[in-house]
This record gives C-alpha cells, structure tokens and sequence, in this order.
C-alpha cells in the first residue's frame, strides 16, 4: 500500500466516521444521564430521510438539516415520554422507535415520492459541498505534508468540521459547566441531585432533546453529505456501530472520538479492499465487516479494560414520597 | 392487595393498548391517503377470507409462535433477549446442514433431526452473550444486537463461499432432496377429512409450536426450574438468597429462548423454502418482542398475539398486492405496539388503577 492510497482510506475513513461521531456523541449526552438509547438508529433514520425530502423538495440543503433536526427530536420526545413521564423500559422503547422510523420512512417516502421509498436524488443546491481549507491548492504539490492536508484535512463537507469541533465543546459541557455535572449527576445518583433542588426530570428531557439534535445531524448527514438522497434503511446498523463506539469509548467524549475513527477506518477498509489476502489465507470481507461488533463484543466481555456504564442508567427516577 | 383485579391486568390494559396502537395505525393510512376501513376489510378478506389466506396467516403465525415463547422465557427470567433474529438465522444453518449433509430414509427423521439441530445452532448463538452476561456482567442486550449483525456477516460468508452450489447465481444452498418435503397443514387436514388449501407453506411445523407453547408453560410453571427462572427474574437479589445460582439460571434462560428461536428455521428453511435463503428469518426474530409483549410473556398470550400478527403478515402482504400501501405498513404497526404495550404500558395502566381504586371506594 503506498502513501497516496493511505490517504484516500484515511480521507474516507473522516467522511464515514462523520455519522458516527454525531451519533456517539448523542448516545453519550442520553446515556450520561441515565437514559439508555438503542433508538439512535431510528433517530439517525428519520432524520435522514426527512432532510433529504425536505431538501429535494426546497433545494436548500439548510432546511433539509432542520427539517432532520426536527424528525429526530420528535423521536427523541417519544423516548422521553415513554422513558422519562411513563418509567417505561427504554431498551423497548428504544427498540419501538427502530421500527417506527423504518416503516415510517418508507411509507411517507412511497406516498410523496412514489419511488419505493427512495428520495428523488438531489442536486447541486441540495447536498453539502466540499469545503477546501485556506492555501489548500498552494500547499498541496509540497511532498507529505501537501496531500495531508489538502486531501485529507481540506475539502470536507461542513458538517465534518462541526462533528469533530462538537468533541471538545461536549467534553467542555459536561466537565466544565454546572450543566454538565448535573447531567453526569443524574445519570450516577440521581436521587442526590433531586436532593439538591435540581429538577432530574428536566436534566434527563434537556440531555435527550440534545441527543435528538445531534441524532438529527448525524441522519443529515448520511443522506446530505456521505450520500446524496435518502435510500430504504440506508442508515445500516451505523446507529448501533455508533453504540459500540460508545461502549468502546466509555462513555466519554475524546475516547468516542478516536472509537468512531477506528470503526470508520473499518469500514473504509471494508471497501477498498474486499477480501484481504495474507498470503497464507485470505480474511473475507464480511469479516472485516463484522468486525466493530465482534471488538465490542470482546470489550464488553472486559479482556480489553473494563467499561464502566452510568450507575443510574436504564433506571426510570421515582421521587420519594 | 394490587389495585386491580387480576383480569384487568391481565387483558383489560393489553387491549387498550392494543386499542391505541391500532387506532394510531389507522391514522397513518388516512394519512397516507388511503381508507382505513377498506383496508382493514381488505386484510380480513385477504388473510382470514379463504383457507388459503388461512395458510399463510398460520404459516407467518408459527415463526411468531417460535420467537415469541423465545423472547417471553427470557423477559420471564428479566432478560430482553433482542438476539432472535440472529439465533433463528443461525437455526437455519443447523437445519439446512442436517438436511443437506445427511441421506436421511425418511422426512420424519429429518424432521426430528433438524428440530434437533435448530435449536442446538440457536441456542449455541445465545450462550456466549449469555456467558458474558452472567459471568463478565456484559449487558445482554447489547451483545445480542451485536452477534445479529455478527450473525449477518457469517450467514452471507456461509452462503456465498460455502453452501452456494458452483454455479449458481442467487446465494443460497443447494435445493434438499425432494423426499424431505414436509407435510402441508392441508395434507394432515385433509387426512381427517377436513377440506383445505394445499398451495400454501403452512406445514406440520406448526403443530411442533403448539407443543412449544405447552412445554414452555410446564417448563415456566411446573417444573422447578422454570419457578427458579420466575424467581431470578422477579428479583435477582431475593433468589441468590434462597440459594438460586445465577450464573446457572441466566445460562439456562437464553439457551431455551436461543433454542425456541433456532426451531422456528424448520417452519422456514426446511416446511417453506426447502433450501437455506440468504436473510430467511424476514424479521420475524424481532416481531417476537412486540408478540411477547402483547402476550404479556405467557404462553396463551403469545398464541393469541401470534395469531393476530400472522394475520397483520398476511393482510399486510394482501395490502400491498392489491392498494398502494406498502409492507412497511406492518413494521409501523409492530412499532407502535412494542411502544404502547411495552415502553408506554404505565400511559394506560395508572389511569385503569385509579378507576379501579374509585370504583372500591365508591363501594366501601
């Protein structure tokens, strides 16, 4: 493998890490504070699929990224209602939410579109350019550092940028404002924080409408950037591999970094190469596919350090009386 | 003293979610621009009108039945065993090996061995999340998703590099040997005297569901180890005390729930397709959770919620031949009834309770 090669698998490895990221870092505002959220896919679904709608029907791809934020965050009110008001269980809820965003998607998409529940593909105004950072074409005939950085650092789209800079402004949020520590509060001892006169039920509705939002993104995303309209279940599982980055990072902002860049070089792989020949035997490609589950699976187990989940989590909060 | 009787809480609560979800179901097709009521005339006619959409509605019925008692063993055991989609993919590779691999004199044999063989592939895809949950404390739930996808991986490997005959273009297995053809419902019907359609996959498997149903009650409520699997999921501390092993009873709980699911692949693999399709389980592993749900994890329930989902499968599959609606329709309407009876039950619960409570102290 030579250099420019790496270059084009990491460049894509950015680009598909990007959902992720989004994605991760919902899960990790939700779950931090005590909500569990397998519905991450449902989310990232519904919201992929109504700014793609949205955009090919306005083509402007802002209000198709609204449009998504306000899919998912209906989804996301759901959870809340059914998690937080009702003490439901949130892994059904979440796992209704899956459901109701794949069947919704396609049946709405059927009704307005009439393409089997495809969108219409979207052109020019409607998706996302690529952003080509200051001096780009300048510094790019430089040997190592050119390519680095005009193809793999410049010329996403801006929703990249926003992914990565939204890493350490979450860590910021939830370590150094007071928000933050209420949230991570409540998701570890929630009845000491209700002590304090500090409303869990807000915190927990705030941390799952802010999940809702960058769920929203995250579907935007997908149909806007990566892709370039909405195709039937064309999230694939990214929402549950964005819950394995989570588990992976354990349920902190850096580390959720670095996880979904790992899981998207996976995937980056995956389609470069389809089977890897080690000379001896060749490793199929399905199994690099499977691959981010199988690693979750072994840190789950705990051979690779421990992940510690919020003590609080999955547990709906019932006031003393 | 609960504040309801026990049928209120039994079949009044599960109705008026049922209730809900079917009404919101229903404003989804007027929103879509169809007519509700022509549609669901149009599923009774086209799933319950003749013995052939009898067959069909019975055939989807049994998968449900199969991966319905799956999951409700575990919920009983208080483990939410979202894995049966991958355990019953896995059943199916076990039931196509047996099949395949095995010049076997008789169906009937087949038929035992591929139960046989089912179940055991299922129930070996749930023992390693069910080892790291009892053993490592990893959460069930997340492990089964993921050996789902793990499951979907292999299952392409297998077919496309192992099982698919050299040639062919669709991956697949080989076709089995004609002689393995089980029964159809019409032909053991037809033996009795009874007329009914033959051209529909509704086969012997499931008179093997019914006895599922009975054995999963015996084993839940007869047997010591289903009263210990009851115990450990009503409350995990109080059983370790009276000398429940945990580890045991987890290991046990998702071996018979991966078990149950892995047996429905004899309904599909071996009673319909007659060879081992790529993605054969079609959902029905997560149908299973709406159906334990509504059956409210008893057997009688899971029947019952079987039964009406097989009748959604089919008349969904009626809707989409003959209006514009599509299949997705389904999905929709199981989402909204995992989320009303499961996620959202206390939204119908604490109102009924407090009627209930006025009712007596209007009486006392």
């Amino acid at each position: 493998m030579d250099f420019a090669t790496l270059i084009q698998i990491l460049d894509s490895t950015v680009r598909l890490a990007t959902p992720l990221l989004f994605a991760c870092l919902a899960g990790l505002f939700s779950e931090r504070a005590g909500v569990f959220d397998i519905g991450l896919e449902g989310k990232m679904l519904a919201a992929a699929f109504l700014s793609a709608a949205v955009a090919a029907i306005t083509g402007s791809v802002w209000l198709g990224v609204l449009a998504g934020i306000f899919a998912s965050l209906l989804l996301a009110g759901v959870h809340g209602l059914a998690s937080i008001t009702f003490r439901g269980n949130q892994l059904i809820s979440g796992v209704a939410i899956n459901f109701l965003a794949a069947g919704l998607t396609v049946l709405l998409g059927q009704k307005w579109f009439g393409l089997g529940g495809r969108t219409p593909p979207l052109t020019s105004g409607g998706r996302f350019e690529s952003i080509t950072l200051p001096f780009a074409d300048s510094i790019a005939p430089l040997p190592f550092i050119g390519p680095i950085y005009s193809e793999l650092i410049s010329g996403h789209s801006i929703l990249v940028y926003l992914a990565i800079a939204l890493v350490p402004a979450s860590a910021w949020l939830l370590y150094r404002t007071r928000f933050g520590l209420r949230l991570r509060a409540v998701g570890e001892n929630p009845a000491a924080v209700d002590t304090a006169g500090v409303s869990v039920i807000g915190i927990r509705y705030a941390a799952v409408a802010i999940c809702g939002v960058l769920c929203g993104l995250a579907g935007a995303y997908l149909a806007l950037g990566l892709a370039a309209g909405f195709g039937k279940d064309m999230t694939a599982g990214r929402g549950f591999i964005a819950l394995a980055a989570l588990i992976f990072a354990k349920w902190r902002p850096w580390y959720a970094l670095g996880a979904t860049m790992l899981f998207g070089f996976l995937e980056a792989v995956g389609n470069r190469f389809p089977s890897i020949d080690l000379g001896l035997f060749a490793i199929p490609s399905q199994f690099v596919q499977a691959l981010p589950y199988i690693i979750t699976v072994v840190i789950l187990a705990g051979f690779i350090g421990k992940a510690r989940p919020p003590l609080a989590g999955g547990q709906p909060y019932v006031k003393e009386r | 003293m609960s504040a309801m009787p026990k049928w209120a809480d039994a079949v009044l609560v599960p109705l008026i979610s049922l209730l809900i979800a079917f009404v919101i179901s229903g404003l989804v097709i007027l929103a879509i621009g169809e007519d509700p009521v022509a549609a669901m005339k149009l599923m009774v006619t086209g799933a319950l009108g003749s013995t052939y959409g009898w067959g069909y509605t019975l055939y989807y019925s049994t998968n449900f039945i199969f991966t319905g008692l799956a999951v409700s063993v575990a919920f009983q055991t208080g483990l939410f065993n979202i894995g049966g989609e991958g355990q019953a993919s896995l059943g199916g590779l076990g039931v196509a090996l047996v099949c395949l691999f095995v010049p076997w004199p008789h169906w009937s044999m087949a038929f035992v061995a591929a139960i046989v063989m089912g179940s055991l592939f299922g129930a070996a895809w749930a023992a390693i999340p069910a080892y790291l949950q009892a053993k490592r404390g990893s959460h069930v739930v997340i492990t089964t998703i993921m050996f789902n996808y793990i499951a979907a991986a292999l299952m392409i490997y297998v077919l496309v590099t192992v099982l698919r005959p050299t040639g062919a273009m669709d991956t697949a297995s080989a076709r089995f040997d004609a002689s393995l053809k089980l029964p159809r419902l019409g032909d053991i019907l037809g033996m009795v005297g009874i007329p009914f359609n033959n051209r529909n996959p509704a086969n012997i498997s499931l008179i093997v569901a019914l006895i599922a149903c009975v054995g999963v009650w015996l084993l839940m409520w007869r047997t010591r180890l289903g009263y210990q699997l009851r115990a450990f999921g009503k409350s995990e501390q109080a059983s370790v005390y009276a000398g429940i092993n945990p580890v045991r009873i987890t290991m046990y709980a998702m071996l018979i729930s991966g078990g149950l699911s892995g047996m429905m692949a004899i309904n599909t693999v071996m009673g319909e397709a007659q060879r081992l399709l790529l993605n054969s389980v079609e959902g029905a592993g997560f149908i299973g959770i709406a159906v334990a749900l509504m059956g409210r994890s008893h057997p009688v329930g899971v029947l019952l919620a079987a039964l009406l989902f097989g009748f959604l499968y089919q008349g969904g599959a009626e809707l989409a031949l003959w209006t514009t609606i599509p299949r997705e329709l389904i999905i929709v309407i199981q989402a909204l009834v995992i989320l009303f009876t499961g996620a959202m039950d206390n939204m119908v619960r604490r109102p009924v309770e407090s009627l209930f409570l006025m009712l007596r102290k209007g009486k006392a």
